[in-house]
């Protein structure tokens, strides 16, 4: 007998938690759509079926909270009561009553010592004065009714879960017949039973391939895929809808929101998408921290977003959708977007980096500073945020489960924060590669490409570049690592003739990893490295091959931070210089110089050049106060930039003048120069800020001092609806 | 100290050395392994038994002495420990032997390096002294490691 009372408290609590879960949840929802007869329905239930289960198992303390809460609720469903933000959190306040009692029912079996007549007092106070006319309004909607609607909520869909409110006992039966609960640690242990089934296959299918018994071979393929179905299988057993973890978000938004002051709205998208539970339970941290961060930095307060021009209320999108084996999460805000000076001062100032070397990071990878410890910009300690403790901490989790995390941000519009996780962590598809005549895995996670080089490419497509070798990947410099070298295996089996690299992602790098050969694709069991090998950090765990031997698995970030590919936040210099060579290439740009006036040298990219003409002078008409020329069948307008940039008069003669026709979209315009110079492909370093009107900037290019023409804005001075007529037309 | 051990012993180099018994899973022959590149001379390699990977210490190494000749294949003691199974590559296997704790030992304040690490003391049995090993404290490798070849000087 009192064991059917265990079973049935142990029932009851694990019922409850998800309920919860669906209350704050439901009661974040019906804030906003106060009169939702649909989720007050629920939102009722679960507290009744709660009061109901207390009274049976003689919880005195919960019955007494639920009922008051469940009386108040009956007043909202009613009519008799609006919810309000006070209401809400009122009630929300009863939630975390009944969980604490839950908490202390799990940990003593008692229901604790805790006072919450405070809770039950407010509670009951509300709407007790009554309201002038109290005549009990006619309910807004028959939800009274007899029979409940099907539970409108949007359900946990993993097959080891309950449904979330089941009320009704009919209900709850027919759950029962289709759903079991099932001991995790159980699941665990048939998960790597199926591990080590997937091992032994893989060593008979390997025995397969050389036999002659064709029975033999057909059971072998038999069991192959059946395997693989049974892991298919056991996996999905695993699998939980990554809303069980989201469940929480909306409660914890509405409560940061009403902490700091803002209005946020939160969106989930994606719920029911599926991930291992050993992941699931991984990510919670990392991504609460994420959202609170959205929240709490990513969100401006009201006057900053009513000034922006954007409404009020924030917004928190939450994304999670499976791409290529993996998934991603997606946490974006329409905040104000990172503030790349505030951080890139901040990452100085904190000693993260050199001011020197600080200066010289694109946006892109100063938004990533976010990602070092000890980095925070908030100005204060608030409870919610500014202890320096953060983003680090979710990278590094998700890293650890062999996740990446990404950062993007548009000023203004907001910040995305890109997460991808392996679907599971246990079994996962890997290259196999050799190198010093032993076996590697590398987790196909962080695979970009092969690249295969033979005969001469192979000699002189790696590059040394002062002592780092480099391979020109579509016109980039790839760093290069050489497995041998990294790992100190002897060289046996390199060929000269022969280079494989494996372009691999590293945090935010790709390298190349050179290897002797490369085999194959193969699902493996990742199986820990005992503790005498932990401190290798070029090894992420080992696995059983087909023929029974031990593979080690590649840790690709551990071999690029041996290799100094990506070094942790300390000395970047060597990268960096790569980098820079990169960058150097990225922005190289053919700009066409041409003489302004009497001295002036100037430049426009190329690009912006339609076409070079000759004109001469006597073609020059004048129309509505302005020089035009007839130009294939149309009107050309002419700006003469020594005229109207330097106030130098146009040089009277008969000699032809030169003019850059610049076009968009049909409309021309024509810029008259004094000299076409040249055309130079050269990287441009913007070396002072525009000094005047119609320049962006001045740059050294061949080693004489060119200002750069702001195209657009001299054709706006001259002719303010040039870009306009454009976009009407 | 009268309680009686049962300890699974073998040879090293000429010296006798014994584990507990209790800590001993199987022992079994020599296994091909898988080599780990930039782990410490003293880890010979990973080997499957069973579907479970095992780290193969060298004894050889770990204790300081000379390198096994190429002929003779070491075997392999698998000891269950508290932070997983390893093996421990050895010479030879002895016997299991029933001692008697008025046989023990400490192991004389003479007795340096390595040894003193990791021998928890010293069974004078009649024709020869076995060594009792400390488990835990040889899978940890010692952070002086077995570079300073002064073992061998168990002579008591």
């Amino acid at each position: 007998m009192p064991s059917d009372d265990d079973d049935l408290m142990r029932e009851f609590l694990t019922e409850s938690r998800e309920n919860l879960h669906q209350l704050d949840r439901d009661f974040v929802e019906l804030e906003k759509n106060p009169r939702d007869p649909h989720l007050l329905g629920a939102i009722f239930r679960a507290v009744h079926t709660i009061k109901g289960t207390a009274g049976f198992l003689g919880l005195v303390k919960l019955e007494s909270l639920t009922h008051i809460g469940e009386s108040q609720l009956s007043r909202l469903r009613d009519g008799a009561l609006t919810l309000d933000t006070q209401l809400t959190s009122k009630l929300l306040a009863m939630v975390d009553a009944i969980r604490q009692i839950l908490t202390s029912l799990e940990a003593t079996g008692s229901e604790g010592d805790q006072d919450f007549s405070r809770v039950v007092q407010e509670l009951s106070g509300i709407g007790v004065a009554p309201r002038p006319d109290s005549t009990p309004p006619a309910p807004l909607l028959p939800v009274r009714a007899a029979t409940p609607p099907p539970v409108p909520l949007p359900q946990a869909s993993g097959p080891s879960l309950p449904p979330a409110a089941p009320t009704e006992s009919a209900a709850r039966n027919g759950a029962a017949d289709t759903a079991i609960r099932v001991d995790v640690a159980l699941l665990d242990r048939v998960m790597n039973l199926v591990g080590e089934l997937v091992l032994a296959r893989n060593q008979i299918m390997q025995f397969g391939l050389t036999s002659k018994d064709a029975g033999f071979v057909n059971a072998s393929q038999r069991l192959n895929l059946l395997t693989t179905e049974l892991q298919a299988g056991v996996m999905k057993t695993r699998m939980q809808p990554i809303g069980n973890v989201w469940n929480r978000f909306p409660r914890i938004v509405r409560d940061l929101a009403n902490v700091c002051g803002k209005k946020v709205t939160l969106e989930l998208d994606g719920t029911e998408t599926e991930l291992d539970r050993s992941i699931i339970e991984a990510i919670k941290d990392p991504l609460t921290h994420a959202v609170r961060n959205a929240v709490d930095h990513g969100i401006e307060s009201q006057e900053r977003r009513i000034e922006a021009g954007k409404s009020a209320v924030g917004r928190i999108l939450l994304r999670a959708y499976h791409e290529g084996g993996q998934v991603n999460i997606e946490i974006s805000d329409d905040g104000g977007g990172l503030a790349i000076e505030k951080i890139r001062a901040r990452a100085v100032e904190r000693g993260l980096v050199t001011g020197e070397r600080a200066s010289r990071m694109s946006e892109r990878e100063v938004g990533h500073l976010i990602f070092l410890p000890g980095f925070s910009t908030a100005e204060q300690v608030t409870n919610v945020s500014g202890r320096g403790v953060g983003m680090d901490v979710v990278k590094t989790n998700i890293e650890k489960i062999g996740g990446t995390v990404d950062l993007s941000s548009r000023p203004g519009l907001g910040t995305t924060l890109k997460i991808k996780i392996p679907l599971t962590l246990a079994i996962i598809p890997a290259l196999i590669v050799t190198s010093g005549g032993e076996r590697f895995a590398i987790p196909q996670v962080n695979l970009l490409e092969l690249v295969r080089l033979e005969g001469a490419q192979a000699r002189r497509g790696i590059e040394s570049l002062h002592g780092t070798d480099v391979y020109r990947l579509r016109g980039n410099l790839l760093p290069l690592v050489f497995l041998n070298e990294a790992l100190r295996l002897s060289s046996v089996g390199a060929s000269e003739d022969v280079r494989n690299i494996v372009v691999l992602q590293a945090d935010d790098r790709q390298f190349g990893l050179v290897v002797d050969g490369i085999s194959d694709t193969e699902e493996i069991v990742v199986k820990p490295l005992g503790k005498e090998l932990k401190g290798i950090s070029a090894f992420a765990g080992a696995t059983i091959m087909g023929d029974g031997r031990v593979a080690l698995i590649l840790d690709v970030l551990g071999i690029a931070q041996r290799a100094n590919v990506v070094s942790p936040s300390r000395d970047r210099a060597i990268v960096d210089r790569a980098r820079e060579q990169r960058s150097l290439q990225d922005t190289r740009e053919a700009l066409l110089l041409f003489r302004v006036g009497k001295s002036t040298r100037m430049a426009i990219p190329l690009s912006m050049v339609a076409r070079l003409e000759e004109i001469a002078p006597e073609k020059i008409e004048r129309a509505a106060g302005r020089d035009v020329v007839q130009y294939r069948g149309a009107i050309l307008p002419l700006i003469m930039l020594g005229r109207e940039l330097l106030r130098e008069p146009s040089a009277e003669g008969t000699a032809p003048l030169l003019v850059i026709v610049y076009s968009e979209n049909g409309r021309s315009i024509g810029l008259a120069v004094e000299q076409i110079l040249d055309v130079v492909e050269e990287q441009i370093t913007v070396r002072s800020q525009a000094s005047r009107e119609g320049v962006t900037g001045s740059a050294v290019v061949q080693n004489r001092v060119t200002d750069l023409l702001d195209v657009h804005g001299v054709i706006r001075r001259f002719d303010p609806s040039f870009f306009n007529r454009k976009e009407a037309a | 100290m009268t309680d009686s051990r049962q300890l699974c012993t073998f040879a090293l180099d000429g010296l006798h050395f014994g584990v507990e018994v209790v800590s001993v899973q199987e022992v079994i022959r020599y296994q091909d392994m898988t080599k780990i590149p930039l782990a410490s001379s003293m880890v010979r390699g990973l080997i499957n038994l069973r579907g479970q990977i095992v780290t193969a210490i060298d004894m050889r190494a770990r204790l300081g002495l000379p390198a096994i000749s190429d002929e003779q294949q070491p075997m392999n003691v698998v000891l269950r420990t508290n932070d997983g199974v390893v093996s421990l590559l050895v010479d030879e296997i002895g016997d299991v032997l029933e001692l008697d704790g008025r046989e023990f030992e400490r192991p004389p304040e003479t007795l340096s390096g390595v040894f003193r690490d990791v021998v928890l003391g010293v069974y004078k049995l009649e024709a020869r002294l076995l060594l009792l090993l400390d488990v835990e404290r040889i899978i940890a490798l010692g952070s002086q490691a077995a570079q300073r070849n002064d073992g061998g000087t168990a002579s008591a």
